[in-house]
C-alpha cells in the first residue's frame, strides 16, 4: 500500500517537473492513468438524459476494470448546467486543468456547437452523442467522433418502413420547436415523400410545453402520426394524446420510444413504431452483459443515452489498444479512432464514415406488453445505415441542412 | 494594492483555467456594474438587461461575420444596442416599480424570441460562432493571459466611468429622481429624462460586456438572452449589495465562481447557490458587501469599547449599525 502510495506521488511530482520543463521522462508517460473527461448534464430539464450517459461510462469503466489498454482509466466529470457558455468553461476546465486526453459527451447539439471549435483548436478528441448534422456534415470536426447517429439518421429508415411496409401514404409530424426536432422531421420528409408519400403538415411545440391540446386537435385525416419528442416529453405527449381519445398509429424517432423511458410509459405507448440505432433487446452477448449491468446497478432499461457512452468508451479502447495505450500523438489518436470498427456492441456491429460519424444498424422496434412489462420487440434490422441514407454523399451535402422549413411542404 | 494583485493574477494563479474564470468574473462583473445603474441608483429593476447583452453580442458576431472586421463589428455593435437600449426605456420608463419589471421581462422575451427564430439571421437554436478573438495593436488575445488583461482594462474603464457617473451632479440627480420623484420634478428637473439617460448608459455596459462574452466564448446561442440571464446578473447586482460600487463586483465573484468552480466538487451546487442566497437576504439584505462592512464597524466598535472599559459594554445587536 504504501509503496503504491509513494509511486503515486512520485509520478505526480515527475508529471510537474516534466511539465515545468525541467526533465521530459517519457518513460514515467505509460504509467499516467488515461484521463477521460464527461460533458454532461446533471441539472436542469435535460437531466435526465444526462445522468443516464454517466451511468453508461460508468458500467463501461466497471466492466473493464477502470483499466483501459493496460492503462488505469480516470473519469473526470463536468455538469454543463445544459446552456453553452457553462459547457465551454467546463470544456476549459476539463482541457487546460485536467488535462485529459479525450473527452466524451455532451449531450445537446447546442452544447457541442458552443465548444466545436475550441476542442479542435486544442486538438481534443471528443465523442458525442449530440445529434446536429452539420458536425459531420458540412461543418466537419476532424476531431469528433459520433457513435450514435446524426438526427435524421434513423428517420430515414422509419420513413423508408412507414411509406414501404406499412403502406401509409400520408402523415403529419410533430415534434419540439428546436434543431434536433427540425432535422429528424427534415430526414423522415426527404425519404417519405421520395417513397411517393405526403406529410400534410408539420408541427412544432416548443420544448416546454405544459398542454399539447391546440396540437393534438390537428392531428387527424391521416394514416399516421409522427412523433420525434425527446427528453421525458414523449411521456406527457402520449398521454396527453391517449387522453383525447386519438387512435391514429403512432410513429417514433429514436429517444421518442427510448426504451429507459419504458417503464414511465402506460397503455398508451403499445403500437408504437420506432427506430433508433440502439434497442435493448438486441440480442449480442456485448448487450447482454451491458442490460444487465445497468438493470443490476441502475434498476433501469438503458436506452440510447447510456448505449452511445457505453460504446464511446468501447471506440476509445479499440483505438488506444491500436496506439498502444498512447495518446499524445492526438493526430494519431483520432485517425485511430475514427478507423475503429467493432463486431460485437450493445448496437451489433459499426464501423464509421470518413467524418466521423457511425454506419451501423436500425432497429425498427414495436412496442408491445410482455408479461406486464412494455417493451420495444425488434421487428425489422435496416444493416449498415449511414448518415446519407441511400443518397449520394455529394449531392447530399449541396442540399441545405434540415432546417424548419427545409424541404418545403408540397401543395 | 488591489489593482497589483488584479494585473499579476495570471503570473501567481498559473492555470489557465482559473484566468479564464477570473476572466469571466470581470466581463459579469461589468455587466452587474452596469445594470447596477438602472437597479441601484435608479430604483428600477430590469429583467430584461440579458437581452441587451445579447443584442450587442449577436450583432457583433453578425458583423464580424459578414466581414467589417472586429473594429467596425465592436463599434456597430455598441451603436446597436444603444439604439435598442433607447427603445427599451422609452418603452419601459412607461412604468416604474412592477410595471417597469414587467415590461422589461417582456422586452427581454422579444429578443429571445428573435434569436430563437430569425433563423436566416441568427441560427436558431444552433447559434453563430466567430472564428477569432481581436487582436488590439498588433497584441493576439488567443490565449487566456492576454485576454484577461484586456478584459481588465476594459473591467477598468468601465469601473472608473461609473464611478464618476455616479458621483457626478448627474448621479446625484439619478439617486434623487429614485428616492422623491415627485420633489425633482417641482424642483424642475425632467425625472423621465434623468432615467432615460441613466438606462442608455446602463445599456452601453451591458453591452460592452455582451462583447466580452461574445470574444470569450467565441459564441452566442438564445440562451445567453433567456430570462434566467436576466435572472442571474440581477441576482449579482442584488446578492452583492445594489447601490454600491464594490456590491456587483462581489456578486459577479460569488456566482461566477459558485457556477463553475464549486459545481466541479459540489453535484448540488445549485442548492448551495440558493443557500447562500438564502442566507445573505436573512443576515445582509442589503447586500454582501454593504453587510460585511455594517459588521466589520460593528465588531471595531465592540473591540473599542472592550478597550473602553466594561462599562460602556453595552450590548449592540448586529442589526442595528447599519445606515440602510
Amino acid at each position: 500500500m504504501s509503496a503504491r502510495l509513494g509511486r503515486r506521488t512520485f509520478t505526480k511530482r515527475a508529471g510537474a517537473m516534466a511539465m515545468a520543463g525541467a526533465l521530459p521522462m517519457p518513460a514515467i508517460a505509460e504509467d499516467k492513468p488515461v484521463k477521460i473527461g464527461l460533458l454532461t448534464v446533471k441539472t436542469g430539464p435535460l437531466a435526465q438524459g444526462g445522468i443516464q450517459m454517466e451511468q453508461g461510462i460508468n458500467l463501461f469503466l466497471k466492466h473493464r476494470g477502470k483499466k483501459l489498454a493496460g492503462r488505469k482509466a480516470e473519469l473526470v466529470v463536468g455538469d454543463t448546467g445544459g446552456n453553452p457558455a457553462g459547457t465551454k468553461t467546463k470544456a476549459q476546465e476539463l482541457i487546460e486543468r485536467d488535462h485529459v486526453d479525450f473527452i466524451v459527451g455532451p449531450l445537446a447539439a447546442f452544447e457541442l456547437l458552443a465548444i466545436s471549435d475550441y476542442v479542435a483548436q486544442h486538438k481534443c478528441p471528443i465523442l458525442s452523442l449530440a445529434a446536429a448534422e452539420d458536425m459531420t456534415q458540412r461543418k466537419p470536426n476532424p476531431y469528433f467522433v459520433r457513435a450514435s447517429g446524426t438526427s435524421a439518421q434513423a428517420m430515414h429508415p422509419l420513413a423508408d418502413y412507414a411509406a414501404k411496409e406499412l403502406k401509409y401514404k400520408s402523415v403529419i409530424t410533430v415534434t419540439e420547436d428546436f434543431a434536433f426536432g427540425y432535422e429528424q422531421m427534415g430526414g423522415f420528409q426527404r425519404v417519405f415523400e421520395g417513397d411517393g408519400g405526403k406529410v400534410a403538415k408539420k408541427l412544432w411545440p416548443p420544448i416546454v410545453t405544459p398542454d399539447y391540446t391546440p396540437y393534438l386537435a390537428q392531428l387527424s385525416g391521416v394514416d399516421a402520426v409522427v412523433s420525434g419528442f425527446a427528453g421525458s416529453n414523449p411521456l406527457k405527449f402520449m398521454k396527453q394524446y391517449k387522453d383525447q381519445g386519438l387512435t391514429l398509429p403512432i410513429l417514433a424517432g429514436s429517444v421518442a420510444m427510448d426504451d429507459a423511458l419504458l417503464k414511465s410509459f402506460g397503455d398508451e405507448a403499445v403500437g408504437a413504431i420506432s427506430c433508433s440505432g440502439y434497442t435493448a433487446d438486441l440480442d449480442t452477448p456485448s448487450n447482454k452483459k451491458f442490460v444487465e449491468g445497468m438493470v443490476a446497478d441502475y434498476g433501469n432499461i438503458p436506452g440510447i443515452y447510456a448505449a452511445g457512452l457505453y460504446m464511446s468508451g468501447m471506440v476509445a479502447e479499440a483505438a488506444l489498444e491500436k496506439t498502444g495505450g498512447k495518446t499524445d500523438d492526438k493526430e494519431a489518436f483520432i485517425a485511430a479512432m475514427r478507423g475503429v470498427s467493432l463486431t460485437d456492441t450493445p448496437r451489433g456491429p459499426f464501423h464509421f464514415d470518413h467524418l466521423g460519424n457511425v454506419i451501423g444498424n436500425a432497429f425498427i422496434r414495436r412496442c408491445e406488453r410482455k408479461d406486464g412489462k412494455l417493451v420495444n420487440t425488434t421487428i425489422k434490422t435496416y444493416k449498415d445505415v449511414g448518415q446519407f441514407w441511400t443518397f449520394d454523399e455529394k449531392w447530399f451535402l449541396a442540399q441545405p441542412v434540415y432546417s424548419r422549413d427545409y424541404p418545403p411542404l408540397k401543395g | 494594492m488591489a489593482l497589483a494583485l488584479l494585473a499579476s493574477l495570471p503570473a501567481w494563479i498559473g492555470n489557465s483555467y482559473y484566468v479564464n474564470i477570473a476572466s469571466q468574473v470581470l466581463l459579469y462583473a461589468v455587466f452587474a456594474l452596469g445594470l447596477n445603474v438602472i437597479v441601484g441608483y435608479a430604483g428600477l429593476v430590469s429583467l430584461g438587461h440579458a437581452g441587451l447583452f445579447g443584442i450587442a453580442a449577436y450583432s457583433g458576431a453578425i458583423l464580424i461575420n459578414g466581414g467589417y472586421g472586429h473594429f467596425l463589428g465592436i463599434v456597430g455593435a455598441l451603436a446597436v444596442t444603444l439604439g435598442a437600449s433607447a427603445l427599451f426605456a422609452v418603452l419601459a420608463l412607461r412604468g416604474t416599480g412592477l410595471g417597469f419589471v414587467m415590461i422589461t421581462v417582456a422586452l427581454g422575451q422579444i429578443v429571445w424570441g428573435v434569436a430563437y427564430r430569425w433563423i436566416s439571421l441568427t441560427n436558431g437554436d444552433n447559434g453563430v460562432s466567430i472564428a477569432s478573438r481581436p487582436a488590439p495593436f498588433g497584441l493576439s488575445l488567443v490565449d487566456a493571459d492576454p485576454f484577461y488583461w484586456a478584459t481588465l482594462v476594459v473591467f477598468l474603464v468601465a469601473l472608473a466611468a461609473i464611478a464618476v457617473f455616479v458621483a457626478s451632479p448627474f448621479g446625484a440627480s439619478l439617486r434623487g429622481a429614485r428616492d422623491q420623484p415627485r420633489r425633482m420634478n417641482a424642483l424642475g428637473y425632467n425625472v423621465w429624462l434623468i432615467r432615460f439617460l441613466a438606462f442608455l448608459f446602463s445599456g452601453l455596459w451591458s453591452g460592452v460586456a455582451g462583447l466580452l462574452f461574445l470574444y470569450y466564448n467565441q459564441f452566442v446561442s438564445p440562451q445567453t438572452v433567456a430570462l434566467t440571464a436576466s435572472a442571474e446578473v440581477l441576482l449579482m447586482v442584488i446578492s452583492g449589495g445594489t447601490a454600491t460600487l464594490l456590491g456587483p463586483i462581489a456578486g459577479a465573484l460569488l456566482v461566477v465562481v459558485m457556477k463553475n468552480v464549486a459545481s466541479a466538487y459540489i453535484e448540488r451546487w445549485n442548492f448551495v447557490l440558493g443557500a447562500i442566497f438564502v442566507a445573505i437576504v436573512i443576515f445582509m439584505p442589503e447586500g454582501l458587501v454593504p453587510g460585511s462592512l455594517r459588521l466589520w464597524r460593528w465588531g471595531v466598535r465592540r473591540w473599542r469599547q472592550r478597550l473602553a472599559g466594561p462599562v460602556a459594554m453595552a450590548a449592540v445587536p448586529p442589526g442595528s449599525g447599519g445606515g440602510q
